[in-house]
């Protein structure tokens, strides 16, 4: 995978198929990027397992917080990391050693770490790194645009529209 | 279709514009409303805290402009954008979003007047202040530059005088220095001269030129070219300090390289407030349809103008780019290879009666104080624009006696051309 240019087709077929996403380095703090996207994710149905050792056995958005990866309920469908590259990499790697793969592991804006996605991609895990799920959403509902963003996408198709007014869905993951 | 880049027409007719998701209506709707509804009070306090992308109330969002400006960033290739009234609001939203009291800009001394207005004297009340320098000497750009200053502020093609600006030079020489290249690109449109790709990190418009090219619609926009790192030195606290308005974000790290466009709407537009009516951005997405075809056909008629005003013999000079003979031809040649634009100036023999003379015997041509309309246009600033000053201060601004500005037309150019000489003659 070409990790500095990822396809549309590539990015929201993975949003498309995940349906439980742990993300490691939520916050509780409502104005920090992680709790942001934290938010987002739910609001367009995704289960989301918040891990963070701090805030372990209480709640964020509702949502019950692990201490780590081995705490969880199942393996989930991706693994979403707010964290530094360094840290990244070790992560995956704790993941690949564990064995309990999910299908997705995803890098936030301005984390990369080529060598562990080496790693993972033959594991037959899909990587995306130094991107937001949020912002990729947005940008392939075309939500982002009422925002003034740059979706870098065109089409002659009616948007797919989810529940609630102002709510738009990826093709795959209609109203509900 | 995003696998293989559009090209630059599909662009100005498609970008931003899908069906309408509510109707399937193909043209964009005018959203004609101030407030949209909430789903429920979780979803308000989401908008209102940034956290979802929606919209609340027409000052901050509204779909028909987020319309015009998904379309103009892409046109110019950057991240994001943000409507506002006028050229001037967007002018006073991005520097708002750049500048403390104290700071300062360093910008060209060739800019439009109404510009050169703004940066003198309206901007000092707010304790910003501006340092001039010259396009034709970059190194009065370095000269200029202090710990103070906050960006570099140059127009693409200069208005009026046809003067191509070396971009590249000065998107160097702002890297080196830490700041952001702020380029007017009004006159060019992205049609002809896409200043990002030569290194502009935000990029302005007044749409109420060639962008709507109809005469019948003003706004402005502040494009986000994504490239600048906010928070390389504390010197955008806007963007990379703790927002009290938002409990706190800090935009940059929220918003990535679109940050510049979302902090002038949140902190901009949202508190000073010069909103684009919904109406006027769908007039000039309209208008923004047929950029491609407009700007090459104003382009090859004003250099036929120009061919044939440069050999008459009441012309004294003739001041435009594509003129091979032009001092700028080669930088025009480089940064807008299909045309030089519209609106050049020329001097008349018999210095400002001809001038007059000119301006009152056109019957194709109107005499007006704007530039970028189907219709042909003219003026003779000496006696109207820069009236108010001595002849040497005239001189100095580019208008002096002789001088007469046009912004060349869509109709046939033979009935332009023939215009212009019987108002030239006897």
């Amino acid at each position: 995978m070409n990790q500095d240019a990822y396809s549309d087709a590539y990015i929201s077929g993975i949003l498309d198929e995940v349906k439980t996403v742990a993300m490691i380095g939520a916050s509780a703090n409502n104005v920090r990027p992680s709790y942001f996207v934290l938010k987002y994710l739910l609001s367009k149905g995704y289960e989301v397992w918040p891990i963070n050792p701090g805030q372990a056995g209480k709640e964020i958005l509702g949502q019950k917080v692990y201490a780590s990866l081995e705490e969880l309920p199942g393996v989930p469908d991706m693994i979403d990391i707010f964290r530094n590259s360094a840290a990244a990499g070790e992560i995956v790697d704790q993941v690949l050693a564990s064995g309990q793969l999910p299908k997705v592991i995803w890098m936030q804006l301005t984390v990369r770490h080529d060598e562990a996605a080496v790693r993972a991609e033959a594991a037959g895990i899909k990587m995306v790194m130094n991107r937001c799920p949020k912002i990729e959403y947005g940008r392939l509902s075309g939500e982002i645009g009422w925002a003034g963003v740059n979706s870098r996408t065109l089409s002659s198709k009616r948007p797919t529209l989810k529940s609630g007014f102002q709510h738009r869905g990826l093709s795959g993951n209609k109203s509900s | 279709m995003s696998e293989n880049i559009p090209g630059f027409s599909t662009l100005a007719i498609h970008a931003g514009a899908a069906p309408d998701p509510s109707t399937g209506a193909r043209a964009t709707p005018i959203y004609q409303t101030t407030s949209f509804v909430f789903d429920d009070v979780d979803h308000a306090a989401s908008l209102f805290g940034l956290q979802a992308f929606g919209n609340i109330y027409t000052r901050i969002t509204n779909p028909t402009t987020a319309v015009l400006e998904e379309r103009v960033a892409a046109l110019e290739g950057g991240t994001a954008a943000l409507a506002t009234a006028s050229g001037h609001s967007a002018q006073l939203l991005c520097f708002h979003t750049l500048m403390q009291p104290g700071d300062n800009i360093v910008a060209a001394n060739k800019l439009y007047g109404g510009s050169i207005n703004q940066l003198n004297h309206s901007f000092k009340s707010f304790g910003w202040g501006v340092k001039w320098a010259d396009p034709a000497d970059i190194s009065s750009f370095e000269a200029a530059i202090d710990d103070k200053t906050r960006a570099i502020f140059i127009e693409s093609l200069a208005n009026p005088g046809g003067i191509v600006v070396d971009i590249e030079a000065i998107a160097a020489l702002a890297k080196a220095k830490g700041v952001p290249l702020v380029v007017d690109n009004t006159m060019a449109t992205p049609y002809l001269c896409r200043p990002i790709e030569h290194g502009a990190d935000i990029v302005l418009h007044s749409l109420t030129k060639f962008m709507g090219g109809h005469g019948n619609s003003m706004g402005g926009i502040i494009v986000d070219g994504g490239s600048f790192d906010w928070s390389a030195s504390g010197n955008y606290p806007l963007l990379s300090e703790p927002r009290p308005e938002y409990q706190g974000i800090v935009l940059h790290e929220t918003f990535g390289n679109f940050a510049f466009a979302i902090a002038c709407r949140v902190l901009g537009l949202r508190d000073l407030g010069p909103a684009i009516s919904p109406f006027n951005a769908f007039m000039i997405l309209t208008g923004i349809e047929t950029l491609p075809l407009r700007m090459q056909r104003h382009s090859d008629n004003a250099k036929k103008v120009a061919l044939h005003l440069s050999g008459h013999d009441k012309v004294k000079w003739v001041s435009y780019a594509a003129l091979p003979e032009d001092k700028h031809h080669s930088l025009q040649q480089k940064y807008m290879p299909k045309g030089a634009g519209a609106v050049f100036t020329f001097g008349v023999e018999g210095g400002y009666d001809t001038g007059v003379a000119l301006v009152s015997k056109v019957e194709l041509f109107s005499h007006l104080a704007n530039i970028g309309d189907t219709r042909s246009l003219i003026i003779h600033p000496a006696s109207t624009t820069h009236r108010q000053l001595t002849d040497e201060q005239k001189t100095a601004a580019g208008a002096g006696p002789d001088v007469v500005r046009i912004s060349v037309g869509l109709e046939d150019v033979d009935d332009i051309i023939a215009d212009l000489d019987q108002a030239l003659s006897g």
